[in-house]
């Protein structure tokens, strides 16, 4: 049974909805830039760990304005610290997929002694002129699932974008996912570069960098950024993946993070 | 009724397969393949030129505006064209109606008070002060700003150029996004407590809101006419009544695009290939680019997409004929143009103060001059009484141009070649 409760930050001004589920050591997932899904990699991790995985502000439902009390990437930093001290998970595994990953990282890189391990899934957080990464914001919408996903057609797809008909879902599932890619926008726009490299170096947690190897959203040349950077990290290519690697191999992405967390490799 | 002349500075000789070769008019379209600068500067010349005609023409305003990295209307500084308009028309009522410089793009924003200052003094107190929020391409894609940012940004800075204007007093502004410790503006506009402030928008309800709360001329520069715009502009003025705000049809601007000759005939004859290329070319820009995601705020997403204020036609598959019979654009004889301008567009929106685009898309300069002059001869003056029997004052206009009117200057087409 996924459990929800809502944790307010930032003098209440920002409301976190926590999804959490399972049993274990914790184990705290950051969400891309369309929103939370409750998927079967979550369920495929709470076999082993307990999963906190909480809203990005704004994207919970009935609090869309929360963002406004965000000025930029510090703000936000904070308010991710201050709900893991309210969650009382002073020390926790981190895995973050795509701007959940890039926010991660900042994470790690502003509380070393907090994060212990970390789990990057096609992370953003770099730009090269030579192979840019795609402003997905700028997509037609019909577009976007073939940039996300090695099958756009997929169940995979559909479960994190929504569904194309009724008329009525489809525009709810529209409203969601325009506000979860505006409001995460706004960390990354117009570029997803801000500073982490200055930054990075201060990470030390053991670090697994994750990447599907048909990624058409943020090239897989982008894994070196991180792995370079990052002392002792480690990558992991997935075949037959696009930059949703865990939703579109869940059982293998989910036990490489089981093994990395766990040690058992 | 007041009545300006639009430009918006297009590029008139894009190749004809355009829209086929290239991604979008707007942000991408490579200069070095479309463009040479000695000819663009032909371009402005005539827009100059064709502005100071319309002036002399008799015309109540005439207008510019901002845009950036594009051949659909490529005046970055509206400014520098307005300065030379100001001083140019010193000797006439005709207002200088900037629509305008964009706040969000202008860091700090004061720059865009100081401008609007210094052309309401040149120009002897004939400014209007447009503050657009600017398009999405503009601000977002051209000049990097956040979507989510952009209202917010814009709001702060419509509140730092208001005070900069009127302050007494140095004052220090510590906002969000802007801080400045010493603001002081040097020039003051002539038009005290400020010029008229029109704010341009395309639909958004709180867009409504933010023109009702502050009092401001709202303008809706459309491309899709007036029959496409009724039911936007109803919730305007529905807004307006809810407001407590009197519906003084001044509080409303309208950009219509316009073409005349001597008969419906002779206008498709002579403009039926200018109007393609403006909505087949002018207008090629990705959808979404239009409404990158948080430009519009929660609650206008929500209420835009229950029902969608565009309509789903693609102008691109629509020739003249189309354009014409759905009012994108009213063309036709000078009756023909009076009629539907007053019924639609007029009376249709409750609409005091219009704005007619003259130039457009390819149309050559002989061309355009000849529009104008028979607009400002035939339609201009059976328009200008309209509202004139219900005694509204228009507050949005400069004051010493609120009963003038210029004669029209008996000007042949040539004189505005020169």
């Amino acid at each position: 049974m996924t459990r929800e409760r809502t944790v307010p930050v930032w003098q209440s001004r920002v409301r976190f909805r926590v999804l959490s589920q399972g049993g274990g050591s914790a184990l705290v997932f950051l969400h891309g830039s369309w929103g939370l899904t409750w998927d079967p990699f979550l369920d495929e991790l709470t076999r082993s760990f307990t999963v906190y995985a909480p809203e990005h502000p704004g994207t919970s439902p009935d609090a869309p304005d929360d963002i406004y009390h965000l000025d930029g990437l510090w703000d936000l930093v904070l308010c991710y610290d201050e709900l893991l001290t309210t969650l009382g998970l002073d020390e926790v595994a981190v895995v973050g997929h795509s701007f959940g990953g890039m926010v991660a990282c900042e994470l790690a890189a502003a509380y070393p002694r907090r994060v212990q391990r970390l789990v990057l899934i096609d992370p953003l957080g770099f730009w090269r002129d030579d192979e840019r990464v795609v402003n997905w914001m700028m997509l037609n919408p019909a577009d976007l699932p073939g940039y996300i996903f090695r099958d756009p057609q997929g169940d995979a797809a559909s479960r994190l974008l929504g569904p194309s008909e009724p008329a009525e879902a489809a525009a709810a599932a529209r409203l969601r996912l325009q506000w979860a890619m505006g409001t995460t926008g706004k960390f990354i726009w117009p570029l997803p570069d801000k500073g982490l490299k200055k930054r990075i170096h201060r990470v030390t947690a053991p670090t697994l960098v994750v990447w599907g190897k048909e990624d058409r959203l943020v090239p897989s040349v982008y894994a070196d950024e991180f792995v370079q950077r990052i002392a002792g990290a480690r990558l992991q290519t997935i075949g037959g993946a696009g930059h949703a690697p865990q939703l579109e191999e869940p059982q293998t992405v989910a036990r490489m993070v089981r093994e990395f967390l766990t040690g058992a490799s | 009724m007041k009545i300006s002349a639009f430009h918006l500075m297009p590029h008139r000789e894009l190749p004809a397969d355009f829209e086929k070769r290239y991604e979008s008019v707007w942000v991408t379209p490579p200069w070095w393949e479309l463009a040479d600068a000695r000819r663009v500067g032909q371009y402005y010349n005539w827009t100059l030129d064709e502005l100071l005609y319309a002036a002399r023409l008799g015309f109540d305003g005439v207008c510019t505006n901002e845009h950036h990295q594009n051949a659909y209307g490529f005046m970055p500084s509206p400014n520098l064209m307005g300065s030379v308009l100001a001083k140019l028309t010193n000797d006439s009522h005709v207002a200088i109606v900037q629509m305008g410089a964009t706040l969000p793009t202008s860091n700090p924003p004061v720059r865009v008070a100081e401008e609007y200052a210094m052309l309401d003094c040149i120009s002897g107190g004939r400014l209007v002060a447009g503050l657009p929020l600017g398009s999405p391409m503009d601000v977002n894609l051209c000049y990097g700003i956040t979507p989510l940012e952009h209202r917010e940004r814009y709001r702060e800075a419509f509140e730092l150029t208001l005070k900069a204007w009127q302050a007494r007093e140095v004052f220090a502004w510590n906002g969000r996004y802007y801080q400045l410790a010493n603001v002081n503006l040097w020039p003051r506009p002539i038009q005290q407590p400020h010029p008229p402030v029109w704010v341009p928008g395309s639909g958004s309800i709180s867009t409504f809101d933010f023109a009702v709360d502050h009092d401001v001329c709202y303008c809706f520069l459309s491309y899709s006419g007036a029959k496409s715009a009724k039911s936007m502009m109803d919730s305007y003025w529905r807004v307006v009544a809810a407001k407590g705000r009197e519906p003084n049809p001044y509080r409303a601007g309208f950009l219509q695009l316009v073409v005349v000759a001597e008969s419906d005939a002779r206008a498709e004859e002579k403009f039926a290939r200018h109007v393609e290329y403006f909505y087949h070319k002018c207008l090629h820009v990705p959808g979404p680019w239009f409404s990158p995601p948080g430009n519009q705020d929660y609650r206008s997403l929500a209420a835009s997409l229950a029902s969608p204020v565009r309509r789903a036609e693609n102008p691109k598959e629509l020739r003249y004929r189309d354009f014409v019979d759905k009012g994108y654009v009213i063309a036709g004889s000078p009756a023909t143009v009076r009629d539907r301008l007053v019924e639609e567009v007029v009376k249709g929106l409750h609409v005091g103060n219009l704005m007619v685009l003259l130039q457009i898309g390819s149309m050559p300069h002989e061309l355009t001059l000849e529009n104008m002059e028979l607009f400002a001869r035939e339609v201009l003056p059976d328009l200008r009484d309209c509202w004139s029997d219900e005694g509204w004052v228009n507050h949005w206009w400069p004051e010493r141009l609120r009963g003038a009117v210029t004669p029209a200057a008996t000007v042949g087409v040539a004189a505005g070649g020169a």
